[in-house]
């Protein structure tokens, strides 16, 4: 499946293809140092994640109380929508000096570079989500923050953003080279990771629920772990063929 | 020629189905409980049956582009895989309208969240619809990210089969084509086979064009190379 | 130190874009300390063949080999590209932008050799400035160095004097001299011929994806664009490639 260009490696004794670990940190090191420089992504991704959460909260509100059931779902959609946001600006910024066909070049394994390019993303959606949580939680007067279900929740956010971003790295990166990139991404990405959003929410509502339903909570996350596993796979085996085959 | 007489055949048996089949379903035994309406069933099962299997061609379909990516094969695995996209998107609606009529019927509503094979089959008509989209304005690189949605579009059907069967079903069990009446479970059978050569044969037209346009260009390219197009670019 | 490759081949090598052949059965053999100018009108296949090369577009039909090797992922640590964008993060200063792609290259001891090569460059006064404040010539010399900083074997150069002033075409050129002379394989693809003497050493025309000419690198300017018009113009005739090839190449023919 990945062809002739992974099946070999410094073994050969040439020169030195860059190692896997490395090249994937460089990358996600440069992606976070340029972020750090422009802040435009972090700042769009929380303020535009903060926009649908008060949208969410107009629509739902009834007699000045907002309905509490749709937290959850509410909590994920909005993390989702940012970060279609987020991706389509970090393959933009690719596309500006063509930096992603630099990448591509790199003597590495080209999966080195989508999960350099994956923990980037994913660490900026936790900041978004950092914000978020909050925020839900002021809103719709839910219990995210309560010591014993924060810890839980984060599991169930790193793992889901982990699953998220991994579809959409992958998608991100094919359509960076593509004609109507922006209005493709959210069409592809949405309806693929739609099983990491139902155990995202219905993991989250469990942590919500009074009294705490942490055997379900439990149920939810492994499921999760599964999915990030299928999608991260897939991805990694379709990676180098797809980037190569132009 | 072996395969146009194979093709004739296909056409035929299809052509016969089509004729036998309705009749056949007419005077089938009511089902006692659901009625007229069950008549759907004959329809309904066999359009989402060619529904997942397209799916699955499709996903086969990108695996082979994949595998052969940059020779010459590589472009019919991505004619089949665009083909099959196709169908699964036309047997997919067929099954998304039969479905709803039948629940009206059976559920009182005419569509039920939380069952696990109709958000499965809305998914994954979801998917292949974007996948037609993206192969009509995704513009030059569209078959690598259609070979990418197909195979995501495969993995993904177990994984939202298990994310919505935790919320419990309520889809008639699909074992009761084991207990049905003899008098139904034939033209059952004949139907669902069939809609099954149907699709065989618009999956091999839908090829033929696709094959057709592959040699449109290789004879273009030719000609090029012979002088007779130059004027052309 | 290791060298990936000292010969590159391409047999046959074409490609098609849908009903479009931007490149038709091109073959070529560049050998180490050749600096080859590429020269064609728009649309001639250059920077296809320029990506085949550099392992960035798959052929259609034919192969490429690396000293008798299909391409690895290995080989591309000896390859630099210079291309008609910068390949440089604008939001990253010039310094961050070679550290990464040292990086990336697994050069040893990143930092020394990034700031050599601004210094070499001329651009350490800027090398702390965000990459996007630069001017077209600044940022054509960072790409300069961000392509080189690995020591690649095979320098693949799209236009590499547009955007450049007097002072940092003759850098380029004695670079890319001493690059030749160390035993790199240059390709140019460039129209400022001028530039192009006592650098190339063999010349290339492509017309309609198609190898008109290989040969020898004309001796002065007049000659590389005598060369040109014959053999890359549109209006040239196919037909009168014959002559002066060295080793005609294309399959039509």
């Amino acid at each position: 499946m990945l062809g002739p260009e992974t099946a070999r490696d410094r073994s050969q004794g040439g020169p030195r293809e860059g190692s896997f670990v490395k090249t994937a940190l460089a990358v996600a090191h440069k992606d976070l140092l340029v972020e750090l420089r422009a802040k435009e992504i972090l700042l769009a991704m929380a303020f535009f994640a903060a926009v649908v959460v008060l949208l969410f909260a107009f629509a739902f509100t009834h007699e000045g109380r907002a309905n509490t059931d749709a937290t959850a779902g509410i909590l994920w959609i909005a993390v989702a929508l940012a970060g279609t946001l987020g991706l389509s600006r970090a393959f933009e910024r690719e596309r500006e000096g063509d930096t992603l066909r630099a990448l591509l070049l790199a003597p590495a394994p080209r999966s080195a570079i989508y999960v350099g390019k994956l923990a980037g993303i994913v660490l900026l959606m936790l900041v978004t989500e950092a914000c978020t949580v909050p925020l839900v939680s002021l809103l719709f007067d839910a219990p995210l923050l309560a010591a014993e279900r924060l810890p839980h929740l984060w599991l169930l956010l790193v793992l889901g953003t982990v699953g998220y971003a991994a579809v959409g790295s992958l998608f991100g990166a094919l359509l960076a080279r593509t004609r109507g990139r922006d209005i493709l991404l959210g069409i592809l990405l949405y309806p693929i990771i739609v099983p990491v959003l139902i155990a995202g929410a219905r993991g989250t509502e469990a942590l919500l629920a009074r009294p705490l339903d942490r055997a379900t909570a439990w149920f939810w996350t492994e499921l999760l772990l599964v999915f990030d596993t299928v999608f991260i796979t897939v991805a990694l085996w379709v990676y180098e063929p797809l980037m190569a085959s132009e | 020629m072996k395969r146009g007489g194979l093709f004739l055949a296909l056409v035929a048996v299809t052509a016969l189905g089509l004729a036998v089949v309705p009749s056949l379903i007419i005077n089938a035994p009511t089902e006692p409980t659901m009625g007229f309406i069950q008549r759907i069933f004959y329809y309904h099962v066999a359009t989402a049956w060619l529904t997942f299997l397209s799916a699955f061609v499709c996903a086969g379909a990108s695996i082979g582009y994949l595998a052969n990516v940059g020779s010459k094969s590589a472009q019919r695995w991505d004619g089949l895989a665009m083909a099959a996209a196709e169908l699964t998107v036309v047997f997919g609606t067929c099954m998304l309208v039969t479905g709803p009529l039948w629940g009206r019927k059976a559920w009182g509503v005419w569509w039920v969240w939380k069952d696990v094979r109709l958000m499965t089959a809305l998914l994954l008509w979801f998917i292949f619809v974007a996948y037609l989209l993206v192969r009509r304005f995704g513009g030059p690189g569209s078959a690598r990210l259609g070979a990418g949605l197909g195979i995501f579009a495969a993995a993904d059907v177990p994984l939202i089969y298990t994310s919505v069967f935790f919320w419990r079903t309520q889809h008639p069990k699909a074992t009761v084509v084991t207990s049905l009446d003899p008098g139904i479970l034939l033209p059952f059978l004949l139907a669902l086979a069939t809609f099954t050569v149907l699709y065989v044969v618009l999956l091999w037209l839908r090829m033929g064009l696709e094959t057709a346009r592959i040699r449109l260009e290789d004879l273009q390219l030719a000609a090029e190379d012979a002088g007779l197009l130059d004027e052309m670019r | 130190m290791d060298t990936p490759f000292d010969r590159v081949t391409a047999r046959g090598v074409s490609k098609v874009y849908g009903r479009q052949r931007a490149l038709g059965a091109v073959n070529l053999e560049l050998a180490a300390g050749e600096a080859v100018a590429l020269l064609g009108p728009n649309g001639a296949g250059k920077s296809t063949l320029l990506g085949i090369l550099g392992t960035l577009v798959r052929p259609s039909t034919g192969e490429l080999l690396f000293s008798d090797e299909p391409p690895a992922a290995w080989h591309r640590a000896g390859i630099g590209v210079l291309g008609h964008e910068s390949l440089c993060y604008g939001e990253l200063t010039g310094r961050e932008n070679l550290l990464f792609f040292a990086r990336l290259y697994s050069v040893a001891r990143p930092a020394e050799r990034s700031a050599e090569w601004l210094a070499r460059l001329g651009i350490e006064h800027a090398a702390d400035r965000p990459a996007r404040t630069y001017s077209r010539g600044m940022l054509q010399r960072l790409a300069l160095g961000r392509a080189l900083i690995h020591g690649p074997r095979l320098l693949l150069l799209d236009e590499p004097f547009t955007g450049l002033d007097r002072e940092g075409v003759a850098l380029l050129r004695s670079l890319l001299v001493a690059e030749r002379d160390r035993g790199a394989i240059l390709l140019i693809i460039s129209h400022e011929f001028a530039s192009l003497v006592d650098l190339a050493t063999r010349a290339l025309v492509l017309r309609r994806g198609r190898l008109v000419h290989d040969g020898p690198a004309p001796l002065t300017a007049d000659g590389w664009r005598v060369l040109y018009e014959e053999q890359g113009s549109s209006a040239a005739r196919p037909a009168g490639a014959a002559g002066q090839t060295a080793s005609p190449s294309g399959a039509g023919g």
